[in-house]
């Protein structure tokens, strides 16, 4: 192995030189709005198994680098999210408040965390959104609880690609 | 992970009342959300400007997008079609023989169906489509069932015009901004269609049951039989949607309500014919004051 990629493997990076606080303030919005506009690939789909990644990158800006997002952030993504995602307005406003509150509750009893830990809440709180929002927008008598099953793993699963991503953006951040 | 570092705010009464503050937002998110989504329940139509502003955005992605894929899946199609033109020319011309008979008879059919139709004076009504559009994307990651067109107002798409495939019923459109509509999918649980079966002409009525199958409930009768490959047309009760448009077949064979497959599967959608309302709802008559 060569010198230069032994350097390149090291992740501690004392002098490199990290994204402008600004643009570093705007990367978590853009990559969370990016995740809702997952609606948009051109599929006309009969059953709804299309994870909401905007939710999933949320999750994982919060459980993974706490200070990405102010607690009132999720109202505003989450309208934006309402706007593309077909639910009724309002629905992921609600559920993605609601849900920084509740990590914010956990963190307050589960200070150390490892990242299975983290799988598990954001695990969690997927299958509560996608339920709740499920009872929002569809009457009770609708048959989609299978497929909802089938949706809500295959989100859980989708966490720690989000996990990746906010990982390598996290490392180019400057720290705060 | 370490827990957070800022967890204790010190004796900084600014970072206090900064942190206090970001939870009373937080909360007030949820409030809104609730708020918004009450108003949304109540009134459907309330945010459609807003959400076909977006869509006007992202439709002509969307629409870039399926230009790009179908024309990278048409490759291994073209490449298939270069070797077996020969076999497939061969298969058409026996085919042509087969029709030919048909179609002269069909000819027949069709000019003795015009000229009774002239005697009777049957009111035939334009079918000419408003406009021929591509449906783009849809709601995938939600529960309800709508699809995206790319065409609105400026093609002359209004709320409540129904929307076909060239096998039969998409939908009708709910929502329309400058250059998008959102249409609701048969198969969506709010969608509910008259139709009647072609052998006997029983009505009907075709519901979405959100997992892409829509019910097929009988109306005015109990202890009705339906069986596996009925098919079902519009009647134009309503108003909306013209009749003799094909919705669905059904699939498993019961009474009273059954399980039936969209003619237009969603999956292989490509164009859309937006039509008129076959007969829309007359204005209110002008109050006379006294």
């Amino acid at each position: 192995m060569s010198r230069a990629r032994v350097v390149d493997s090291v992740d501690y990076k004392p002098f490199e030189t990290k994204i402008p606080a600004g643009r570093s303030r705007a990367i978590p919005w853009a990559t969370v709005m990016a995740g809702s506009l997952i609606t948009i690939i051109p599929v006309v789909a009969t059953i709804p198994l299309l994870p909401p990644f905007g939710f999933v990158m949320l999750l994982a800006w919060r459980l993974l680098a706490r200070f990405a997002f102010k607690p009132w952030a999720a109202a505003p993504l989450g309208f934006f999210d309402d706007l593309v995602s077909g639910q009724p307005l309002g629905s992921a406003v609600l559920m993605w408040s609601l849900a920084f509150v509740a990590i914010d509750m956990i963190e307050q009893r589960l200070a150390f965390r490892d990242y299975w830990q983290d799988w598990l809440i954001a695990g969690g709180l997927i299958a509560a959104c996608i339920l709740v929002g499920r009872f929002i927008a569809v009457p009770v008598g609708a048959h989609v609880d299978t497929i909802l099953i089938a949706q809500i793993a295959v989100t859980i699963l989708m966490f720690p690609l989000a996990a990746r991503i906010v990982a390598a953006i996290q490392n180019k951040r400057g720290a705060e | 992970m370490a827990p957070a570092r800022d967890r204790r705010t010190g004796f900084s009464r600014r970072r206090q009342y900064g942190v206090f503050m970001g939870y009373v937002l937080a909360v007030a998110g949820a409030v809104v959300g609730l708020v918004l989504l009450v108003a949304s329940t109540f009134n459907p139509p309330a945010f459609s400007a807003l959400r076909m502003g977006v869509a006007g955005v992202t439709t002509p992605v969307s629409t870039g997008l399926a230009t790009v894929g179908s024309s990278i899946s048409g490759i291994p199609d073209a490449i298939g079609n270069y070797f077996f033109v020969k076999q497939e020319n061969v298969a058409l011309r026996a085919d042509r023989e087969r029709t030919r008979a048909l179609l002269m008879r069909a000819r027949t059919i069709a000019y003795d169906n015009r000229r009774l139709r002239s005697l009777l004076a049957i009111r035939e009504r334009s079918t000419a489509p408003v406009v021929t559009a591509r449906l783009v994307s849809s709601s995938a990651s939600s529960g309800r069932r709508y699809a995206l067109l790319n065409a609105g107002r400026w093609n002359g798409v209004l709320p409540g015009m129904p929307v076909r495939g060239p096998d039969g019923l998409i939908g009708r459109v709910v929502e329309t901004g400058p250059n998008a509509a959102r249409i609701l999918l048969l198969s969506d649980g709010d969608s509910i269609v008259p139709v009647r079966r072609t052998r006997d002409g029983m009505p009907a009525i075709a519901a979405g049951r959100g997992d892409g199958m829509i019910d097929i409930r009988s109306v005015n009768a109990t202890n009705v039989r339906f069986n596996a490959g009925d098919l079902f047309v519009t009647t134009g009760t309503g108003g909306i949607y013209a009749p003799g448009v094909p919705v669905a077949r059904v699939t498993k064979a019961g009474s009273d309500s059954v399980m039936a497959r969209a003619f237009a599967d969603p999956d292989t959608l490509d164009f859309a014919l937006v039509e008129r309302m076959f007969m829309p709802v007359p204005p209110p008559r002008p109050v006379t004051e006294q």
